[in-house]
C-alpha cells in the first residue's frame, strides 16, 4: 500500500471540481433547509435539470455553452415553481415526499428512451462542454504546486469552480445577514408567527426553493462540465444524501458549513477507501472482496451521518441554539 | 358613565356607534362539533374589548377566523369598513389588524431583538434584490432597532435583547410575542391570553401599558380568564359560550348577569383567587 500516494489522492478532493460541485448544491440545501426549514429531499433534481438544461441548450437548441447556462438556469426556476407552487402551501413533510418523488421522475425521464433525442436516454449526453476550455485565459503547460501537477485546463475547472463557491457563499451571507435572511429564519421557526406579523409566507418560501435550487443548478453545471457528460444514473437519492451529509457536516444554518463539510466528507471518503482497499490488498481484510470496499465505505458514510444527527446536530460549524432537528 | 360604545340597549351581537369590527353569520364546525356560531358582533373602535367564556367557548376559533388563519364554513366580516372574510392571513395583518397565539409563538432560535425586528412592516431589506445592499436599509434597521429596544424597555425584557427567544420563561414569551405585535403599531390588537403566566407585578405594568395602547388610539380584543384583569381595564365585555355570543355589556353589568354566571363565573366570581385561598 502506497501511504503517500492514497494521501495524495485523498488531499487532491479537496480542491476537485466535483467536491465544487457538491459544495454548491449544499449551498442550495442549506438556503433550504438550514435557513428556511425546508425540507428538500430533491436536491439531485435541481443539479440534474441544471445540468441537462445547459447539455440540451448546446446540443439541441444549438445555443453559445453560456446562454445554455442560462437556459438551464431558468429550467431550474421553472422546476421551483412547479415543485413549489403546489407544495409549499401545505405542511412541510408534503415537499419532502414530493421533491423525493420528482428526483425520480425527473431522473427517469431523462433515461426513458422516448426522449432520447433530445436527453440521450440511458446513455446520457456528451460533448457540450469544449467551449468552455476556449475561455480558458491560464497559458498552455504543465502546472507543479506541490502535492499535484495539473494542466492548464484542469487548473482553469478548478479556478472557475471554487470561484463559484466563493461567491454562492458572499452572495448567501449577504442574503441571511439581512431582514431577507431574518424573514427565512423567522419562516424556519414558526411560519403562522411569520405570517401573523404580515409576511407572505409563501412567497418567500418560493423565493428560498428557487434561489436554493440555483444553487444546485450551477453544482449540475460543474459537475457535467467537469465529467465531460451527463449521465442520468448520477442524480440518484444517493446523490442528494450525500449532499445532506455535506450540510450536516459542516452545519445546516452556517456560510462555511457547507464548504468545510464538503472538502472534509470527499477527503474522509477517498480516504477510507484507499485505506480499505490497500488493507484488502496486503490481505487483511480477507472477508471483503473489490466491490464490497467500494460499497461499505457507503455504510459508513451512513453510519457517520446517524451519528452526526444525534451527537452534533448543529454539524462543525453550528450554533447549538440555533439549529435543532423540529423541522 | 356616559354610554359611547353601543346603539340603544345592550345585548348579545348589539350595533356600536363606532366598530371597527363587524362579523355576521360566522360559523366554523369541526366534524360535529360547531365551534363558533356567531350570528352577529361588533367590535367597539378604540376601546378595549374582552372577549370571555369556558375553555372550548370558540374563543379561539374566533380569532383564527377573523385573522385569516382559519376557513369558516359560513360568515361574512369587516375591518375598517373592508370586506376581509377570505382575505389570507398575511394580508390581514398588513391593514392593522394583528393577533397574538394562545400557545406562544416564538422564534426561538432568533435572539429577542430579531424576534422585535421581524415585528415591523413594509421593510425595505426584506425585498430580496435589495437585502444584498446593506445600504439600501441599514438606516430603516435603525430606525426599527429603536423602537424594538423601546418596547423591550417597556416590557422588561431589554437585558434579554441578544438571549434567544428559546431561553425565554413560558411568561417572557408572552411578553416577547406581544411586544413583537406591537412592532407594526397596529389598529387592532388581538391578545389570546396575554397573561396567562406572567406575574403579578408584571401584570400590573401590562395593564398600564393596554391601557397606553388605548390612549394611543390602538383598539384592543383580548381573551383572558383572569376577571380581575377583565375587569380592570376592558371597557366592554363580550361573552361566549358554546360557539355564540351569550352576552354583552360594560364589565360590571355582565358580570352581574344571571346567565354568565350560569355558564362561566360560577359561585365565586366576585373573590379573587388570592383572597379565595387565604380565608373562605
Ligand atoms: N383544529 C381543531 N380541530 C377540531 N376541533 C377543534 C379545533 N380547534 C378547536 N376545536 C374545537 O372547537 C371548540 C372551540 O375551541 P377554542 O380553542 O376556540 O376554545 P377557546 O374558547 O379558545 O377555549 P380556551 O379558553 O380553553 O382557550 C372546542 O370544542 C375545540 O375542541
Ligand atoms: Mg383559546
Amino acid at each position: 500500500m502506497d501511504l503517500l500516494l492514497t494521501l495524495n489522492l485523498s488531499i487532491s478532493e479537496l480542491v476537485s471540481p466535483l467536491t465544487a460541485a457538491y459544495i454548491l448544491c449544499a449551498i442550495g440545501l442549506s438556503v433550504h433547509f438550514g435557513y428556511t426549514g425546508l425540507l428538500n429531499f430533491g436536491q439531485a433534481a435541481f443539479a440534474a435539470v441544471g445540468a441537462y438544461g445547459m447539455a440540451i441548450g448546446v446540443l439541441t437548441l444549438k445555443l453559445p455553452l453560456l446562454a445554455a447556462m442560462g437556459f438551464a438556469l431558468l429550467c431550474v426556476v421553472v422546476f421551483a415553481l412547479i415543485l413549489g407552487i403546489p407544495t409549499l402551501r401545505l405542511r412541510a413533510d408534503y415537499l419532502a415526499i414530493v421533491t423525493i418523488a420528482s428526483a425520480e421522475v425527473f431522473r427517469y425521464l431523462m433515461s426513458t428512451s422516448g426522449f432520447s433525442e433530445v436527453t440521450g436516454g440511458s446513455n446520457g449526453l456528451s460533448q457540450f462542454g469544449y467551449e468552455f476550455y476556449t475561455w480558458n485565459p491560464v497559458p498552455k503547460g504543465q502546472y507543479n504546486l506541490g502535492l499535484f501537477t495539473w494542466t492548464e485546463e484542469e487548473v482553469w475547472l478548478r479556478l472557475v469552480a471554487f470561484s463559484l463557491v466563493a461567491l454562492s457563499a458572499v452572495l448567501v451571507w449577504l442574503m441571511m445577514r439581512s431582514p431577507w435572511g431574518r424573514v427565512m429564519k423567522g419562516i424556519r421557526e414558526d411560519e403562522d408567527a411569520v405570517r401573523s406579523l404580515g409576511k407572505n409566507v409563501f412567497w418567500y418560501k418560493l423565493q428560498s426553493l428557487i434561489i436554493g435550487g440555483l444553487f444546485a443548478g450551477l453544482g449540475g453545471i460543474i459537475f457535467v462540465i467537469a465529467m465531460s457528460n451527463v449521465q442520468p444514473s448520477t442524480w440518484v437519492t444517493t446523490f442528494t444524501f450525500m449532499i445532506w451529509t455535506v450540510l450536516l457536516l459542516g452545519g445546516a444554518a452556517t456560510i462555511l458549513g457547507p464548504i468545510a463539510g464538503g472538502m472534509l466528507f470527499f477527503v474522509l471518503l477517498t480516504l477510507t477507501n484507499e485505506l480499505l482497499d490497500g488493507l484488502r490488498a496486503i490481505g487483511w481484510l480477507p472477508f471483503l472482496d473489490q466491490p464490497q470496499v467500494a460499497q461499505i465505505r457507503f455504510i459508513l458514510i451512513g453510519l457517520a451521518l446517524m451519528l452526526l444527527v444525534v451527537f452534533r446536530p448543529q454539524g462543525i460549524f453550528g450554533n447549538k441554539k440555533e439549529l435543532r432537528f423540529n423541522a | 358613565m356616559p354610554n359611547d360604545i353601543v346603539v340603544g340597549k345592550a345585548a348579545p351581537g348589539c350595533k356600536k356607534i363606532d366598530p371597527i369590527v363587524v362579523a355576521s353569520n360566522v360559523t366554523r364546525q369541526f366534524g360535529g362539533n360547531l365551534a363558533v356560531n356567531v350570528e352577529h358582533l361588533e367590535i367597539p373602535r378604540g376601546k378595549i374589548t374582552a372577549l370571555i367564556g369556558p375553555n372550548g367557548a370558540g374563543k379561539t376559533t374566533l380569532f383564527n377566523l377573523l385573522t385569516g388563519f382559519d376557513k369558516p364554513n359560513t360568515g361574512e366580516w369587516t375591518f375598517e369598513g373592508k370586506n376581509i372574510a377570505g382575505v389570507s392571513s398575511y394580508k390581514v395583518a398588513r391593514r392593522g389588524m394583528i393577533r397574538t397565539f394562545q400557545l406562544t409563538k416564538s422564534l426561538n432560535a432568533m435572539t429577542v431583538i430579531e424576534n422585535m425586528r421581524l415585528g415591523a412592516q413594509k421593510q425595505r431589506g426584506e425585498g430580496f434584490f435589495s437585502s444584498l445592499f446593506s445600504f439600501l436599509w441599514k438606516g430603516e434597521e435603525a430606525r426599527i432597532t429603536e423602537t424594538a429596544d423601546d418596547l423591550l424597555k417597556r416590557f422588561k425584557l431589554d437585558a434579554k435583547r441578544e438571549d434567544y427567544a428559546g431561553s425565554l420563561s413560558g411568561g417572557q414569551r408572552k411578553l416577547l410575542e406581544m411586544a413583537r405585535a406591537l412592532m407594526s403599531k397596529p389598529s387592532l390588537i388581538m391578545l389570546d391570553e396575554p397573561m396567562a403566566g406572567v406575574n403579578p407585578a408584571l401584570t400590573q405594568s401590562l395593564l398600564e401599558h393596554i391601557k397606553g395602547l388605548k390612549a394611543g388610539g390602538t383598539t384592543v380584543l383580548f381573551v383572558e380568564h383572569d376577571m380581575h384583569m377583565v375587569r380592570h381595564i376592558s371597557d366592554w365585555v363580550i361573552v361566549m359560550a358554546e360557539g355564540k355570543v351569550v352576552a354583552e355589556g360594560e364589565p360590571n353589568v355582565v358580570m352581574k348577569d344571571q346567565a354568565v354566571i350560569d355558564a362561566y363565573l360560577g359561585a365565586h366570581h366576585d373573590t379573587d383567587l388570592g383572597t379565595m385561598k387565604k380565608g373562605k
